[in-house]
């Protein structure tokens, strides 16, 4: 069957969202053209007043690139407008005379500016504040012109505004109304942020009438209803937006204010959708992003034939993106003769908050000066919370500032996985979430790189306010209800031997694990019975059981080990000599001093080990990675001990250990520490018959700075600090616990009163010793092992043979 | 237009990894084929929905393989992605008779 064809008339935020939609339910089903007016790929139209004023730049408000179209096998048409839409024949028109049918068309055509029709507004100099054109056209303005006239004292003409006056513009604001953004403020509000805006450089011309712009070709000034005028040389209008209708106007799809929409984003035309500012769902418009998303997953479940609750409306809120302004408000504004207010007015401080109450609902909110309340609030609106409930917890919370209540529902936690702080919340409430991994398992939030998990954590504390306990016990995973110490405790009692087993007999809730209790109790198992356990590899993550780093095309890195990061010519004929005979990628240096050689075929990897014939360099793995060294006494004029030396030793000793997560090192010679042994899990300083060993540093994810364990005199003692230190990690961590996030845990002091105990030092190290004893050299031992080449490395050519 | 199916020998049964995959290579497609702890023998397109990971080297747990790159839930079965995300890959007819396994390629 032949792809179903997909038509995007509209290159926006909401019309490319909905194809990210769709491309994650059904990839490979439809054949996708997009039309676009504006000849840029998709780029971030909110983002356009942070690019005015100056914090960001045109190419990096771009959302997706051009070869993110190449990739999905999109065809782009950009800078070409659709004319026509034949529904009985299913084919669009453009301007460019070109005809494509479609089995689907969403329209997500956006909005227009709104221009007054004023006399003179054809001028030149004449702009409204839409595009990336019209923040060009401003940009350019500003370096030949001094005055700036902005008709519109809303949300948009305070942004362009304050974008001006940053482009070292003088800035007029004309508004209409008495106060500033009165759809989205009270008086009371808008007063204050008038002030602060004065202070900023900002005159405000307030109940004033444009009737006029004046000028001969070029504008040169305004004239208003009372008889004023004022001089500029640059008039930016905006003053709102229309939803952008007429091409579903004009040919026959019903249009109302918008374009007229179900819950699944239908317009009254079969196979005819509508996304975005364009669309009206419910008699109404949005004109602001958040409801985008939320419009677009509808609107992919409908066109993929998948179940979906509909779309609903959506609950909006408004900030004001203009630096050192804080400005919040969501839900009702001005009290009407039903609500009752809560207001609280700092004149001091410059801050204002006014909540609306209706039927002991919060139904909402203005807040001024201190925002920080502003996402619970939405949230508890749309909760449809008691005003009791609000209370309670603001007179329990604490006075300590949070990051997170300060940032926009629009704003990202998760980097990694486009996450906005939103989605989460609203996961949190709809789904009653009530720890970091339920988010994690429900947004995907924190999932790629971790580091923003202190900042879901503070995002449940912030939302489910008393409910939240942060202090919880951590199960290994949602497979069981046991934490890690309890799992030890079992496997030791039990004398349990493979991870099945332990599975079965402490009841895990699904039959074989998950990808995040595997490879833990495959760990936990081998750490507590070192010499009986039998790694399982099917409860190794790719990596550890092909000893290669898997890359994202699905080839692999070859990272040969290099003791103390010191080579020689043999060895670098030989890694030159591989990567010909292999046609590596790319030969690059890692961070901890080793060459890496990338984009190897699963398939070669056994012959590239043999043809190197160096040990594995273990950079692909839960356990000692590097020692990195510094040049040392033998060469540097300022090395006091031999670092190399020393770091080879350690790499020697320690080599292949498995431990709960990477563990790098570094021995630098003197306090110059240029092995940055400040952010290595264990770093070494050589000092004048001194060896200092600081420990738990991380240069990664999260920054620690190592702290110092001990000092010791001798290689010897080195040696024996490290292993104990590093067996009580082995012993004690969480399985993915780097050391940073360990010694943070149990405090350094602790650490410290261990591995000082004589006695206990050497129990450690007996144990340390024993799990070494059984350590083989991966490459070589895959390479004796016909079965393990077979499973593992064998890509099985077939052909066809009958039929 | 009429379907045929092709069919195409992989493999012995007990040459099989338990709890692994195995990439199959037939023309211009991947298959990851996998043998489950219940000695099922199943196979899935070898590519995640997701960024094009290689399914075939993903950690197996009961019907699921988990992407090695980013560590999505696949059902080896019916190839559904698992929830929080969302997508599917292609699943393949595997025919097991005797030792000898085939896959059955719908042309």
């Amino acid at each position: 069957m032949g792809k179903q064809k997909l038509i995007l008339i509209g290159n926006g935020m909401a019309g490319v969202r909905a194809i990210e939609e769709i491309l994650k339910l059904l990839p490979d089903q439809f054949d996708i053209t997009v039309f676009g007016k504006e000849p840029y790929p998709n780029y971030n139209r909110i983002q356009l007043s942070k690019v005015l004023q100056g914090d960001t730049e045109i190419s990096d408000i771009t959302i997706n690139e051009w070869e993110w179209y190449e990739e999905n096998n999109i065809r782009l048409y950009p800078g070409e407008t659709v004319t026509t839409i034949n529904k009985k024949e299913k084919f669009v028109e453009t301007d460019k005379g070109r005809k494509e049918e479609y089995d689907y068309l969403i329209i997500a055509t956006g909005s227009n500016p709104f221009m007054i029709p004023l006399p003179g507004v054809d001028k030149e100099g004449v702009t409204a504040f839409r595009d990336i054109k019209d923040c060009e056209k401003m940009i350019e303005y500003s370096n030949k012109y001094k005055r700036a006239a902005v008709i519109g004292g809303g949300l948009l003409g305070l942004e362009a505004a304050r974008g001006l006056l940053n482009l070292g513009m003088e800035v007029d604001v004309i508004h209409i109304s008495d106060y500033l953004m009165e759809r989205q403020l009270d008086k009371a509000a808008g007063k204050l942020l008038q002030k602060e805006l004065e202070a900023q450089g900002m005159k405000f011309l307030l109940e004033k009438e444009t009737v006029e712009i004046t000028g001969k070709n070029r504008v040169t000034g305004l004239k208003f209803k009372d008889g004023g005028k004022i001089p500029a040389d640059l008039v930016v209008m905006a003053v709102g937006i229309k939803p952008n209708v007429q091409l579903a106007a004009d040919n026959g799809i019903e249009v109302n204010r918008g374009i007229v929409v179900n819950d699944y984003m239908e317009t009254s035309e079969a196979n005819i959708f509508a996304v975005g500012e364009c669309a009206e769902h419910d008699q109404m418009v949005y004109g602001l992003v958040a409801p985008l998303y939320e419009q677009g997953q509808a609107l992919a479940k409908r066109i993929c034939g998948m179940n979906h609750q509909g779309y609903k409306g959506s609950v909006l809120s408004t900030q004001l993106k203009v630096s050192g302004v804080d400005v919040f408000s969501t839900g009702q504004i001005n009290e009407t003769n039903v609500t009752k207010s809560i207001k609280v007015f700092d004149e001091w401080r410059g801050t204002y908050k006014k909540i609306l109450v209706e039927d002991e609902k919060i139904t909402g909110a203005v807040l001024f000066g201190d925002t920080q309340e502003g996402n619970r609030l939405l949230s508890l609106i749309k909760q449809k919370a008691n005003i009791e409930e609000y209370l309670e917890s603001e007179s329990s919370e604490d006075s300590g500032e949070s990051l997170v209540a300060s940032m926009s529902d629009e704003e990202l936690i998760c980097g990694c996985n486009g996450v906005t702080k939103g989605t989460i919340v609203e996961a949190i409430n709809a789904k009653g979430l009530s720890t970091v991994d339920e988010v994690k398992g429900a947004t995907n939030a924190s999932r790629s790189c971790g580091t923003c998990k202190s900042l879901v954590s503070d995002l449940l504390e912030h939302t489910l306010g008393d409910a939240f306990e942060a202090d919880q016990k951590e199960s290994i995973c949602t497979c069981t209800e046991l934490s890690r110490d309890e799992v030890i405790a079992e496997i030791k009692e039990k004398g349990l031997t493979h991870t099945r087993e332990v599975m079965h007999v402490l009841e895990w809730k699904t039959e074989e694990g998950c990808s995040k209790c595997k490879p833990a109790l495959n760990y936990y198992l081998g750490m507590v019975n070192p010499t009986e356990y039998e790694d399982e590899k099917e409860s190794r993550f790719v990596n550890e059981r092909m000893h290669a780093n898997i890359q994202n095309n699905g080839t692999y890195s070859v990272v040969p080990r290099m003791y103390g990061g010191v080579t020689n010519s043999d060895d670098l004929r030989k890694i030159a000599d591989v990567a010909d005979k292999y046609e590596v990628g790319m030969i690059k240096l890692t961070g901890g001093q080793r060459i890496d050689l990338l984009g190897v075929k699963k398939e070669d990897l056994p012959s590239v080990w043999k043809d190197l014939d160096m040990p594995s360099g273990h950079a692909y793995a839960k356990s000692v990675r590097t020692v990195k060294t510094c040049v040392g006494a033998n060469f540097c004029r300022f090395g006091t001990q031999d670092s190399v030396g020393m770091g080879i030793q350690i790499e020697k000793k320690f080599e292949g250990l498995n431990t709960p997560h990477k563990v790098k090192m570094g021995v630098s010679a003197c306090p110059r520490n240029c092995a940055e042994g400040g952010v290595k899990d264990v770093g070494v300083i050589g000092l004048d018959g001194t060896w200092e060993i600081h420990v738990g540093g991380n240069g990664g994810t999260e920054l620690r700075q190592a702290e110092l364990l001990t000092k010791v005199k001798t290689e010897e003692e080195v040696l024996e600090y490290i292993g104990a230190y590093l067996q009580y990690y082995r012993e004690n961590a969480k399985y993915l616990e780097r050391t940073s996030a360990w010694v943070e845990r149990v405090g350094i002091a602790h650490v410290q009163e261990v591995v000082e105990d004589q006695f206990l030092r050497n129990e450690l190290n007996e144990r340390l010793d024993e799990a070494l004893s059984v350590y083989k050299e991966p490459w070589n031992e895959t390479n004796n092992d016909e079965t393990v080449l077979k499973d593992l490395f064998e890509k099985v050519h077939a052909t066809a043979i009958s039929k | 237009m009429e379907n045929t199916l092709r069919k195409v020998f992989i493999g012995k049964v007990d040459e099989m990894p338990l709890r692994l995959g195995k990439t199959i290579v037939i023309d211009d497609k991947e298959i990851a084929v996998f043998k489950l702890a219940n000695g099922d023998i199943r196979a899935i397109q070898n590519r995640c929905p997701h960024k094009g990971g290689v399914l075939a080297e993903g950690m197996v747990s009961g019907e699921h393989v988990f992407c090695p790159m980013h560590d999505w839930k696949i059902s080896i079965v019916d190839g559904q992605v698992q929830a929080p995300d969302e997508g599917c890959v292609e699943t393949y007819k595997v025919e097991v008779d005797q030792n000898n396994v085939y896959i059955n390629l719908a042309n």
